[in-house]
């Protein structure tokens, strides 16, 4: 009994180390709220490549607050392609190591962006609160959802969306636009790393009287949970997030994988592509698509980081490095 | 025989009654009540609740979903590496525990105290932190065996490419062994998720084996070499006897913690689906995808393991208590 238990031992590990996946594969590290997206385009992807070289490829996904994902791939996770949902956590990618080449965003057409999204509010059913635009988030006694603006995008984006507004609404009077962030954060009860983690809290856990997150996150809680509990609100302001792509050139010259890598991404700006893209309800940037899916998508004024505040690197100096005016608001409110 | 066990009965009766009819020990019948029904109370809210509620939103769907969300093929995976996982940690464990109980109960040497402290290290530091720091050492962009990987991969690369080396050994062996080292990965992948779990698992078996082993001292082994027992004989046919209980009892709590472990494992893991996600990820990953049926389904089988992990538990229990009941019982009928 006992000269034989190490063998069958040595068996069962031989038996689950076994299954090994030897076919070409891209490994896709993208953020949190993407995964249902990607669920879609990867089998699709697989087809066409299948159809046009004859050959099985396999994408295999990674999820989660993007700037962690950013940092998991900067410590070493063997991504092929980073798909975020800010430059920043690409940026983060040349910085560091040189990932990623310096000119990523010339790489493909639209900026390295096949799709942008806005950020919207959900409310519960018949917006007891009567949230409208976003003065009312920083009312007392309101209790907003947010994901941590350090560790997520889409927290970022709502932090800056807020920003940009009240800059507007102010004349540009960045003492006032701070005044009117800071409250509205007080108001914000659990900061979640992730833009999933705050829609769970906010649907599952029923914590909070809305919910700031992007349009296609808003309009998937509708499908996935039912439109009798909640819905969506635009306001007349907001921020048009694209989410941009690129190849990690580092990791696609070790393994020998660029061509495979290309053709993804560029499958994402395809017709193909984009119809994926916009009935997962991102805006895509091809119009004919665009309008085909209008009545997915209702204008709504927006501004980007680069029309309104300045660009990605003035934005990450002023507000989110340590110390920054995010720090303050959070720190000291 | 029939003697000896008729007498543990009376012997167990006789300690289960006297603390009951003893004045001085003895309650009011309602506050003995009040006590039961609390404590009953908290189990089933905390514990039995929570257990069949588990159950419960797993079999929502009924079996066919549940069937199919276990039969997917990424919580295969997950349950394919949780297995795999802990069947390279609990051997490791195993092998240290043992050693280092050995150490610690049976000799004097310098820095004893500072290794029993050291084993409870895993206990007292956050497993957060845990997978933080194998992610600064193993890293390969930035650790601190980085420069070995990178050396490696550019070697590979260059081999690949059919570009000239620029190497001080024959070109054929950078050649054949740069491939395997140049595409090593310790963090974000099995590697990482193996070391973390061994690390948060590392005390279990030497915590449960040092108060055992002291306890026993080290008489018997004494007598085994005085009657002429090499080292290994000692151990097999004298230690291990001894010792074989409080050792299983130290691998099954070591194996629910290595199958369970969320956050060290979270850490270094990359959360590739199909490939680096053990079950307690899988389920947090499923669950954030709404997908609560599937999700509560494998949190099932976890539950599942961990019952049946208790329920051997027990009867190692059990069976130690007896056996030790036994060897008392022996001895005291010795004269």
């Amino acid at each position: 009994m006992r000269a034989l238990s190490f063998p069958l031992y040595l068996s069962l590990l031989a038996f689950l180390a076994l299954p090994v996946r030897a076919e070409l594969s891209l490994l896709n590290v993208s953020y949190d709220v993407s995964r249902e997206l990607y669920k879609d385009i990867n089998p699709a992807f697989a087809a066409e490549w299948q159809a046009r070289k004859q050959a099985r490829i396999e994408i295999n996904q990674s999820h989660g607050g993007s700037s962690k994902q950013a940092l998991s791939v900067a410590a070493g996770l063997e991504a092929d392609v980073v798909t975020m949902n800010q430059s920043p956590d690409i940026d983060i990618l040349v910085e560091r190591g040189a990932l990623v080449a310096a000119d990523w965003k010339r790489r493909f057409p639209h900026g390295s962006a096949p799709y942008t999204t806005v950020s919207v509010f959900l409310v519960r059913k018949g917006n007891p609160k009567g949230i409208k635009d976003w003065a009312d988030l920083a009312r007392p006694g309101i209790s907003v959802i947010v994901p941590n603006p350090k560790t997520s995008g889409n927290g970022r984006y709502t932090y800056l969306a807020a920003w940009g507004q009240a800059l507007q609404k102010n004349g540009n009077n960045a003492a006032e636009a701070q005044k009117f962030v800071a409250a509205l954060f007080k108001n914000v009860p659990v900061l979640d790393g992730g833009g999933r983690g705050a829609t769970t809290t906010f649907t599952q856990r029923d914590i909070g009287d809305v919910l700031v997150t992007f349009e296609n996150e808003a309009a998937l809680i509708a499908d996935e949970l039912g439109d009798e509990r909640f819905e969506v609100v635009y306001p007349a302001l907001t921020i048009e997030a694209a989410a941009p792509v690129a190849i990690v050139d580092k990791v696609v010259d070790k393994r020998g994988t660029r061509e495979a890598a290309t053709a993804y991404l560029n499958f994402l700006f395809s017709p193909a592509g984009q119809q994926i893209i916009a009935r997962h309800h991102f805006r895509p940037r091809d119009p004919a698509v665009l309008r085909q899916y209008a009545a997915h998508f209702p204008a709504v004024r927006t501004f980007t980081v680069e029309s309104a505040l300045g660009g990605w690197a003035a934005v990450q100096k002023t507000h989110f490095a340590d110390g920054g005016i995010y720090d303050q608001i959070v720190e000291h409110p | 025989m029939s003697a000896a066990s008729s007498g543990l009965l009376r012997k167990k009766r006789a300690r289960d009654t006297r603390f009951e009819h003893s004045n001085a020990t003895r309650e009011a019948p309602w506050v003995k009540r009040l006590v039961l029904s609390l404590a009953l109370l908290f189990f089933g809210v905390f514990l039995l609740l929570p257990l069949i509620l588990v159950f419960a939103e797993a079999l929502r769907k009924g079996l066919e979903a549940y069937w199919a969300a276990i039969a997917d093929p990424d919580a295969l995976a997950a349950i394919r590496l949780t297995l795999i996982t802990a069947a390279i940690a609990l051997p490791l464990n195993l092998l240290f525990g043992v050693t280092a109980a050995w150490c610690i109960a049976k000799f004097e040497f310098r820095g004893k105290q500072l290794l029993t402290t050291l084993i409870d290290l895993p206990f007292s530091v956050s497993p957060v932190i845990a997978g933080l720091v194998f992610v600064l050492v193993f890293s390969t962009q930035h650790g601190w065996f980085a420069p070995f990987f990178q050396y490696w991969g550019t070697i590979a690369s260059a081999c690949r490419d059919g570009a000239p080396l620029a190497v001080a050994y024959p070109e054929w062996l950078a050649c054949s062994v740069a491939p395997v080292l140049g595409d090593t990965k310790i963090i974000f992948a099995v590697p990482g998720i193996v070391l973390a779990t061994v690390f948060v698992t590392f005390p279990f078996v030497a915590r449960e084996l040092i108060p055992l082993m002291q306890a026993q001292g080290r008489e018997e082994e004494e007598a085994a070499i005085v009657l002429g027992a090499r080292g290994w004989q000692t151990f097999w046919r004298v230690t291990l006897p001894n010792i074989k209980w409080g050792l299983l009892y130290g691998v099954i709590l070591c194996n629910a913690r290595a199958m369970g472990e969320f956050g060290a494992v979270s850490v270094v893991s990359g959360h590739i689906r199909g490939m680096t996600n053990t079950m307690p990820l899988q389920v947090e990953i499923l669950y954030n995808e709404y997908n609560f049926a599937a999700s509560f389904a494998v949190a099932s089988l976890l539950a599942l393991l961990a019952l049946v992990t208790l329920a051997v538990k027990s009867w190692v229990e059990w069976k130690a208590e007896q056996s030790l009941d036994l060897n008392n019982d022996a001895q005291e009928t010795s004269p």
